[in-house]
């Protein structure tokens, strides 16, 4: 249980997808104008980590892995090739039921997404997690806690940024900075802030 | 005399306004303008607000609170390095600092508080200078070709900013670091109140993580070659508290002659500071007390706690105040009106979580031992986001008002 606690501290917080490995940049940039829309995606971040981490967590223990298929009888099977278009084909698969339970339940939701909630589906975060996931050999329940927790880290990093440039509507750029060169910036200096968590040991 | 400055003002003033010969530098004539005299401009259309201080005038106050950490800079930064000489056994100092302090008269006895203040006062004040020109020169750039005005807010950020170096620091990182936070720290967001972190941190900040070894360590806060001391808060990392009461008493650490960066030292000063911006009620008192009840808090936490391996849970509150920049953040850095939160409870938030962050950052992250300056860079970015839910939640109690 420890262990778990202190892997979703340091997934939230010290391993930050955005902030320390720069991942997922493109929403990251585009959809942090305003808080409530940057917040909105990343809940929906949080729920495709929270179902694709651990369902690749599964597809790699009991398909993938050198071995894996033991289960079938074919203990000398290596599929572990096959890993990046799986992968990405379930992180597919759950972000478009993501997207139509978006679109009967939540429309304010998913007009406010627009074209980015499908881009989660290549947003590097989310593949991000799950390639970490194979490469830090997690089982079940922390594939678990790391779906979550670096998703919610995700989230916090675009909602502070969303804030961060609401405020800087009021102020005066340089002409050729303005957009996305001062957003740049802007990244830069608040993983400087976020350097406050480096080095922690849990 | 003052009218013979204001004729020679008002006599310049063709030529720097539109279609003079220097139109470029109108930002300098206007700063040393309005340096000396107030602003005849009124304001033409509603809303007014009446009040004798306007920015100029709040921003030369904190620069005026700073003087007493600025003088505890000189004369503590002496002091080490007048202890450091008797003990080493060295009688002169070498190179240009030496010139002056022989051309001055000045020994080099650690008792006399006339020979620690111009020892100190050789390495604050080149410090101070090169930051003022370096950090000046992008700020009258700035202004010039955008045509704003050079605001007071840099004498802020200048004399912080050397406050927080340590006096050993190179003289060419002083110029890259406030150069680094007054262009990419304010600059490039459009000047003074429009930036989102606090520019002296944010020049510090860079110098710390791009030169770790002059920023950190145990030889760089005592000017004297060969003399390694480490700062209350490195030895409480290595050896607890134990190791903390060997070498400092609490009084000694309040008053400010310990190792540390050269204005960060004296919680005295710090509070004499704090004393006069609450007084004149430029400083946020929510921001204060939030910092220090968040620290108190976050310590008892930690004290009750306890660990086996890690000494810093043991260190009291009282002992967090005094150690470290927490009291110079804490007066100066966090209550920036402009990086912190804007609405009355943000700020109890933004002064609990800077509290909170700078513990948490001490105690349980062995990377840094000292963590004020990123605990408040950290709230700093966050400032925004208490702001909204700060003020959704008005709305929101306002909306249930009015609808019932």
């Amino acid at each position: 249980m420890e262990g778990l606690l202190s892997l979703a501290v340091k997934s939230i917080f010290v391993e930050n997808l955005a902030l320390s490995f720069f991942l997922g940049m493109c929403t990251f940039l585009a959809v942090s104008k305003k808080i409530e829309t940057a917040f909105g995606l990343g809940v929906a971040v949080v729920a495709v980590q929270v179902l694709t981490v651990p369902a690749n967590n599964l597809l790699f223990q009991y398909v993938l892995a050198d071995g894996a298929l033991a289960w079938a009888g074919l203990p000398d099977v290596n599929l572990s090739f096959l890993g990046y278009i799986s992968y990405i084909g379930v992180i597919a698969a759950m972000v478009q039921i993501l997207e139509m339970v978006l679109d009967k339940y939540m429309p304010a939701l998913y007009n406010a997404l627009g074209v980015y909630l499908p881009l989660i589906t290549v947003n590097c975060a989310i593949l991000g997690g799950t390639l970490f996931m194979v490469e830090r050999d997690y089982n079940f329940a922390e594939s678990v806690t790391y779906g979550v927790s670096s998703g919610i880290g995700w989230a916090i990093a675009i909602t502070a940024l969303a804030g961060v440039r609401e405020k800087l509507k009021y102020s005066d750029v340089p002409d050729g900075l303005q957009g996305l060169g001062i957003t740049f910036i802007t990244v830069g200096l608040m993983s400087l802030g976020f350097m406050a968590f480096s080095g922690i040991q849990l | 005399m003052a009218s013979a400055l204001r004729k020679k003002l008002d006599d310049l003033h063709p030529h720097f306004a539109k279609g003079g010969r220097w139109e470029n530098y109108y930002a300098v004539y206007e700063a040393i303008d309005t340096f000396f005299y107030s602003p005849s401009d009124v304001t033409r259309t509603a809303p007014h607000v009446r009040d004798g201080i306007d920015l100029k005038r709040i921003m030369i106050f904190v620069w005026l609170a700073a003087m007493p950490c600025a003088f505890v800079a000189c004369w503590n930064t002496g002091l080490q390095a007048n202890l450091a000489m008797q003990a080493l056994g060295v009688t002169d100092v070498d190179g240009w600092r030496g010139a002056f302090i022989n051309m001055m008269g000045v020994g080099f006895s650690p008792d006399s508080l006339w020979d620690n203040f111009w020892h100190g006062f050789w390495y604050f004040i080149p410090v101070y200078l090169v930051t003022f020109a370096v950090g000046g020169f992008w700020e009258v750039l700035f202004a010039g070709v955008r045509n704003h005005e050079v605001n007071e807010g840099f004498f802020v950020t200048s004399i912080l900013f050397a406050l927080t170096c340590p006096p050993t620091i190179p003289l060419w990182q002083v110029a890259l670091g406030i150069s680094f936070g007054v262009v990419l720290g304010k600059e490039v967001f459009g000047g003074t109140g429009k930036n989102f972190l606090n520019p002296a941190l944010t020049g510090r900040a860079f110098l710390f993580f791009a030169y770790p070894a002059s920023m950190s360590g145990d030889t760089v806060w005592t000017a004297v070659d060969g003399f390694s001391g480490a700062t209350p808060l490195g030895i409480a990392a290595v050896d607890g508290m134990d190791g903390v009461l060997n070498s400092v008493t609490w009084m000694e650490s309040f008053l400010g002659t310990i190792q540390g960066s050269m204005g960060e030292v004296s919680t005295l000063a710090c509070l004499i500071g704090a004393v006069f911006l609450l007084a004149t009620k430029i400083a946020s008192y929510r921001i204060m007390l939030g910092v220090f009840f968040g620290m108190v808090g976050t310590t008892l936490l930690l004290n009750a706690i306890g660990s086996d391996s890690n000494p810093m849970f043991e260190m009291p509150w009282y002992w967090h105040l005094v150690v470290g920049g927490f009291a110079f953040g804490m007066v100066y850095m966090a209550t920036d009106p402009v990086s912190a939160a804007m609405t009355n409870k943000g700020r109890w938030m933004f002064g609990v979580l800077i509290g909170f962050m700078v513990v948490l950052i001490r105690v349980v992250n062995p990377a840094f031992p000292e963590g004020m300056m990123l605990a408040i860079l950290f709230a700093n970015l966050v400032a925004p986001l208490i702001d909204y839910g700060v003020v959704q939640a008005n709305v929101k109690r306002r909306l249930a008002r009015t609808a019932a």
